[in-house]
């Protein structure tokens, strides 16, 4: 059974409601969901209710990485060191606000598994650029006629540079892939982190049954890599269709409505 | 008070020469928190490192986490006391300043980190030395602030502002002066450990919100209806603290033998009621105040110390306000375009009472403001001195004065 009931409020086609499911459904009951300001807290449901069955707690923007930190610090004192404590926070909290405390408990190896689910885009405050937004893209604050100037952030390279045990990207498109991911970094002692590529359909503007169908094109096109990092060393996981990669990123781009500047 | 005097020689109270900060980590130490988070800033870093190097030394068995900003040094603890951790940290001025939005966050999450701030005034310009104006910005986060007069207060308020917060869930900040306590050494009783241990076993246990076989979901999504509920139990809970404080001082005195009040009067005279002038300090100012009515033998004064800013409901303070021709208010701190901070708390407080007089004609308390000791600037006998001369000749009520003006 899910840990993710029905009734959330996630708008339909959601992936990283989805990518949520899939996290808890391999991390187990015994783990602590935190969550920043994002799409996630509000899909989790208004109080008194809540769509999620595992400990949720949920804190300021910027403070995810460290508010876990805390978290687990507490849970070790208390003698649940077997217990999880995990994030799930957007691109907005992770590439912006909340770089610097992920910075902070990366640097200091922190017990957590740092988990962001990449809409690319503020999507819960109306669609608004991030830093993880891709170049050329239409949001409410980059509109139509001058669309965002500036590439995607590379988040792992930054991430690779503070050394941690595991850095890894997946996507529910290919969930054998992003269950063996999580797999390993739940057996892995400190800090590791985690990059869930997540279609937006609201975002993006996208036929909401596409939501996977786009997460594969991204990774077949190169646009998105399915990869590992331990020790420095990459290692793809799944490398992007062969031949096939200019074709994928045509339909790619076509299929949604952030690069249609008609 | 027979039955303290027999427990204080009981106690054989250890009498050692410490600095306030110093005074703030001994407290800390035998309060055996469970998770320390902190971030330098000067003139709290002595705090901090007192507890690194006891940590280090085994001496107390926490978790410190070395965090990149006093932001992060909250959120850390705010995330310890989910899972039921007994929390630290200290700062001061600009780290406070950046705190600001995870002191809401502990205080409507009714999170009970226990916080040493050493005031500090705030740039720019750059300015290390003490100012209240940093503290009382953050009056309105659902914080209990309690303000101290001396290294022994110090040590005192952070062992009681454990229970204290404890009891009323709410967060509490111990506020010192910025050298003339923080970096003075004055001989304080230290306690056995026995004695701590045997305090705060009578503290109320720790909420906390982790629990793995009942799941549920904090500080989420809140629709109006249940935000104002919330709300209106923090205003509760937060009235409540005033009598919590008054029992916790209570029970203090019944295991040290020091016994601490919310307002305390100083005179030379026999009747504590009718003065001519009261004095109301915070602080270190309190004590210079003190001072100055013993040297100069003003019978005619008498100096009120304040302890509490929310909740604001000084006991006795209208009784003693309503006898005195002028109450004088002292601050160290400014709200620009207002005045000081101190004196507006006790206006709104004092605007009930009328002055009691033998004439049919009544007239409002006269309350005087006075700016004094900004950024750190000498605050001595001869200004206390110059300010109650300026009440008698030129002194107007409604105007809040910089000593530097009058």
């Amino acid at each position: 059974m899910s840990l993710i009931s029905k009734g959330h409020i996630a708008c339909q086609g959601c992936v990283a409601l989805s990518t949520a499911r899939l996290v808890l459904d391999v991390m187990g009951p015994k783990t602590v969901v935190v969550i920043p300001a994002c799409c996630i807290s509000v899909c989790n449901g208004a109080y008194p209710s809540a769509a999620f069955g595992v400990p949720v707690v949920n804190c300021a923007f910027e403070t995810a990485a460290i508010t876990a930190a805390g978290i687990r610090a507490g849970l070790d004192k208390r003698g649940d060191e077997d217990a999880h404590v995990i994030t799930l926070a957007g691109d907005g909290g992770t590439y912006d606000i909340g770089l610097q405390a992920l910075s902070g408990a990366a640097e200091r190896n922190d017990n957590i598994i740092y988990i962001c689910y990449d809409n690319e885009a503020y999507m819960n405050t109306g669609i608004q650029r991030s830093s993880s937004t891709p170049i050329e893209a239409i949001t409410m604050t980059t509109p139509k006629a001058t669309p965002k100037k500036e590439s995607k952030k590379d988040i792992l390279s930054i991430m690779a540079a503070h050394r941690v045990p595991y850095i890894a990207s997946a996507t529910i498109a290919y969930p054998k892939d992003f269950r063996k991911k999580l797999e390993k970094a739940k057996e892995i002692e400190g800090f590791r982190f985690l990059l869930a590529f997540s279609p937006c359909p609201t975002g993006w503007k996208f036929d909401p049954k596409y939501g996977i169908k786009m997460a594969k094109l991204a990774v077949n096109a190169g646009i998105f890599p399915l990869i590992e990092i331990e020790n420095g060393e990459v290692t793809w996981t799944r490398e992007p269709k062969k031949g096939k990669r200019t074709e994928s990123a045509e339909e790619y781009m076509r299929l949604q409505g952030r690069f249609d500047y008609e | 008070m027979r039955i303290i005097d027999d427990m204080w020689r009981a106690s054989k109270p250890n009498k050692k020469l410490m600095s306030g900060s110093d005074a703030v980590a001994e407290a800390v130490k035998m309060a055996k928190v469970d998770v320390i988070s902190a971030y330098p800033i000067t003139p709290q870093t002595h705090i901090i490192e007192k507890l690194a190097s006891m940590c280090s030394a085994g001496e107390l068995d926490a978790t410190y986490i070395n965090v990149e900003s006093e932001h992060s040094a909250m959120a850390a603890l705010i995330g310890a006391a989910t899972a039921g951790a007994r929390t630290f940290t200290a700062t001061a001025s600009q780290g406070l300043a950046l705190m600001h939005e995870l002191l809401h966050w502990a205080g409507n999450g009714r999170v009970p980190v226990v916080m040493a701030v050493v005031n500090r005034a705030l740039g720019p310009g750059w300015n290390i030395w003490t100012d209240q104006t940093d503290s009382l910005s953050q009056r309105d986060t659902g914080w209990v602030q309690l303000y101290c007069n001396n290294a022994q207060d110090v040590f005192d308020h952070t062992l009681m502002a454990f229970p204290l917060a404890y009891t009323a869930h709410v967060p509490v900040m111990v506020v010192l002066d910025a050298y003339l306590l923080s970096h003075t050494y004055e001989p304080i009783d230290i306690p056995k450990q026995e004695t701590v241990d045997a305090y705060l076993e009578e503290m109320p246990e720790m909420l906390y919100s982790i629990d793995f076989d009942n799941p549920a979901s904090i500080w989420q999504l809140t629709m109006p209806e249940d935000y104002s509920r919330l709300r209106r139990q923090l205003q509760k809970n937060m009235n409540d603290v005033t009598f919590a404080y008054q029992s916790e001082s209570g029970i203090f005195a019944r295991h040290f033998g020091r016994k601490h009040a919310l307002t305390e009067v100083y005179t030379l005279t026999e009747d504590k009621i009718q003065h001519k002038n009261l004095l109301i300090t915070t602080g270190t100012i309190t004590n210079t105040a003190r001072a100055y009515i013993d040297a100069s033998k003003r019978f005619d004064t008498a100096v009120c110390n304040l302890r509490m800013l929310r909740p604001f409901m000084p006991q006795g303070l209208a009784g003693w306000a309503a006898k005195a021709e002028n109450v004088i208010v002292i601050d160290r701190n400014l709200s620009p375009g207002l005045g000081g901070i101190w004196a507006q708390e006790v206006k709104a407080w004092l605007s009930p009472y009328k002055r009691e007089s033998s004439s049919a004609y009544t007239q409002p308390v006269q309350i005087y403001s006075y700016i004094a000791g900004m950024g750190g600037t000498d605050v001595t006998e001869e200004t206390i001195e110059r300010i109650l001369n300026h009440v008698e000749t030129d002194g107007e009520c409604v105007k809040s004065y910089f000593v530097e003006d009058i």
